[in-house]
């Protein structure tokens, strides 16, 4: 089975160059300026989309992510509403590859088998769920894979040779690793340790590697990008949304702007870069 | 009840750390590696007679354990019916039963070469058991604290700084105890390499809720034996309370396959169960928080909802997987008392008693107030009085005094 995924992969390799992966949230600042923002994402250079699905209590997220979780949450976004906005992008993109991020409580409350059918219609092709490593794969890991969804596994300083089998074994898609121990948006990644890192995990598997955590400019993204098959940027950008705001936490007219030109020049950043010697 | 009884309700968690349906490990995969060593750690530990021996000098010598089993002889006069008894849990170094998990993680912690120790506190008495023994050991302590609870519970919060512990005030969310949890969460992830997360309730990923039952449980089988001692026989029933109910678990845990034993926890009920309250048992559903599955206040999304008590110690929108459990199987009777019942019942027993109690046992104790006059005098009820109630007397005088005006 090839998503759309392993399909942007395999067109980036030919085109000899890494993935430039964002990360916005769902609802952020509303839904419909949140899906203004993620329809303006591919034109300004990104290759796959994340979509964080907001939660009460993200416990890997810094300050930044969770106050745009908690701003989607007050502007009313629900689990559901996050799959309509999925549904509305894919109308007019049926190629940018969408993957969802985010805890686990809200899918288990939705309903596994219920959420992997309505995701999977509304054209998702991945999920990223932070609070379930593979010690809990039969929870949604093995019913994704069956439904034909990518399940992409974060690896991190932290997964040892011993461990990566197990975090690599049901992983699909690409493997996301989360290059500095802490939270999103904390300390910069260190780029030669990222390489040595990226390098020990390709020795496991065929799968691209993508790096986040802690990238925030053109710079680091380029290179992060010569190390890793994609970079991704998550805070840099709902920062972005945050700082378009008016008093009152609502959608400017610079809002979409905003984050598009941060967008475009962190893709220059990325296609900048020379592609790692493999 | 959905499940099938189980041969024995002691035997849990599987080795995947489930109670049931609940329970597991639901951590990000930085803190994996950690929670699988420590499970090892822990292991270890259980089976080394020098390690069980140590900790024996340590609850004798230092908590001052066996805490008393009190024969609470006006309360029970007062209320006409079972003879009830007092765990005195609050007799304990620092006043609460925290003490006794604290002192197993901390010994664990230095076994496996941890120099920094970091928790969470409600109302502070983890924080000060914990702050305690980073003192008594030489070990670097943070506390992570809700700004609403740092507010409410001031005479805890100079306690842990008079103890050189760091108390960091959390501003996210509602500011209380979840809140502490998500941001110790976050310190452990940043810091996994030299940091031991002590988790002060039978909560968190495997092996936390087994980890800190077993600690707690020394209550029960003290209790088991002092009865034994005066009584000569078992009690008929058993009254704790819960926020993520490490007293409770302690208490019950020994007694759980005696069934003729009537087991009752009590959840906060705060302004009461239609309106802000903390009883996730009563109130809330399964769902997934904090590395597990357990009975949670949530919303049609979801989406965590904050919680309400009086009590800080109890103000968390979810309860200990194994609770949740005890439920299901219908083997632990689950009910709760309002803000309201918990402020008699603390005013009640200081007058009665001459001990002033925590406001999480006054919950407790509210209960009592309903239970113990419906049975006979012959009946025997142990009530875990879990901590003393110092830290409240501030809190507590400037409500009575509010309502006098």
């Amino acid at each position: 089975m090839t998503t759309r995924i392993d399909a942007r992969f395999a067109e980036l390799a030919k085109q000899g160059r890494s993935a430039f992966v964002t990360f916005v949230m769902a609802g952020d600042p509303d839904p419909a300026t949140s899906l203004d923002i993620i329809k303006a994402l591919p034109k300004a250079g990104a290759d796959i989309i994340e979509i964080g699905m907001p939660f009460t209590d993200p416990m890997a997220d810094g300050p930044s992510i969770q106050a745009a979780g908690l701003r989607a949450l007050k502007g009313g976004m629900t689990l559901r509403k996050t799959l309509e906005m999925v549904r509305g992008f894919r109308k007019d993109d049926d190629a940018t590859p969408l993957v969802l991020m985010g805890y686990y409580n809200p899918i288990y409350i939705y309903g596994v088998d219920k959420f992997l059918a309505d995701a999977k219609s509304a054209g998702v092709d991945g999920l990223i769920i932070v609070d379930l490593p593979p010690e809990e794969d039969t929870e949604l890991c093995l019913p994704a894979m069956k439904a034909g969804l990518n399940f992409i596994r974060l690896a991190t300083p932290t997964t040892d040779d011993k461990r990566l089998p197990a975090v690599l074994a049901n992983t699909s898609g690409f493997v996301y690793y989360v290059s500095i121990t802490g939270i999103t948006g904390a300390a910069a990644a260190d780029a030669k340790a990222v390489g040595e890192a990226v390098a020990r995990i390709k020795r496991h598997t065929k799968l691209p590697v993508c790096v986040g955590f802690g990238i925030r400019t053109p710079d680091t993204a380029r290179a992060i990008a010569e190390h890793a098959d994609g970079a991704v940027v998550g805070t840099a950008l709902v920062d972005a949304v945050r700082g378009s705001l008016d008093a009152e936490g609502r959608a400017t007219a610079k809002t979409v702007t905003a984050v598009a030109d941060l967008v475009a020049s962190l893709a220059q950043g990325v296609r900048g870069a020379k592609q790692a010697a493999e | 009840m959905s499940p099938a009884l189980p041969n024995s309700f002691r035997s849990g968690p599987d080795e995947r750390g489930h109670f049931g349906i609940f329970g597991g490990r639901f951590v990000a995969e930085t803190l994996m590696p950690l929670i699988l060593d420590l499970e090892k750690a822990y292991a270890e530990a259980k089976a080394d007679p020098a390690f069980q021996k140590e900790m024996d000098g340590h609850l004798k010598h230092y908590v001052g354990r066996p805490s008393p089993l009190y024969f609470a002889e006006r309360l029970t006069e007062h209320l006409g019916g079972a003879k009830i008894y007092f765990k005195r849990e609050e007799l304990n170094h620092t006043g609460s039963h925290k003490v006794n998990n604290v002192l197993g993680q901390i010994m664990l912690a230095r076994r496996m070469g941890k120099k920094r120790i970091i928790a969470e506190t409600g109302a502070g008495q983890h924080g000060v058991a914990t702050a305690t023994l980073c003192a008594r050991f030489g070990l670097e302590c943070v506390v992570y604290m809700g700004a609403v609870d740092v507010a409410r519970q001031q005479p805890n919060v100079i306690r842990m700084e008079m103890l050189g512990a760091k108390v960091v005030p959390v501003q996210s969310g509602a500011r209380t105890l979840k809140d502490a949890m998500n941001d110790a969460l976050r310190d452990w992830v940043t810091n996994v390499h030299n940091t031991f997360y002590c988790i002060g309730t039978v909560a968190g990923p495997h092996p936390y809720p087994m980890m800190v039952r077993d600690f707690q449980s020394i209550i029960g089988v003290e209790t088991r034996q002092q009865l034994q001692d005066v009584e000569g026989r078992l009690p008929d029933s058993l009254v704790a309370c819960i926020g993520g109910g490490s007293n409770a678990m302690g208490l019950f845990h020994p007694f759980l396959d005696d069934p003729s034993i009537e087991i009752f926890g009590v959840e906060a009920a705060g302004h009461g169960l239609t309106q802000l309250h903390a009883a996730s048992i009563a109130g809330g559903r399964p769902g997934v928080l904090h590395g597990n599955r357990t009975y949670l206040l949530m919303d049609e999304d979801g989406q965590i909802q904050e919680a309400h008590s009086i009590s800080a110690g109890l103000d968390y929108p979810g309860i200990g997987p194994e609770h949740a459990w005890l439920h299901e199987t219908g083997r632990v009777n689950y009910l709760s008392a309002t803000d309201e019942e918990a402020l008699e019942a603390f005013q009640l027993l200081s007058r009665l008693e001459g001990i002033i109690p925590a406001l999480e046992p006054a919950h407790a104790i509210a209960k009592v107030m309903e239970l113990a006059p419906k049975r006979p005098r012959d009946h025997l009820m142990v009530v875990n009085l879990s901590g003393r109630g110092d830290k409240d007397v501030p809190q507590v005088g400037d409500i009575l005094k509010g309502r006098k005006q």
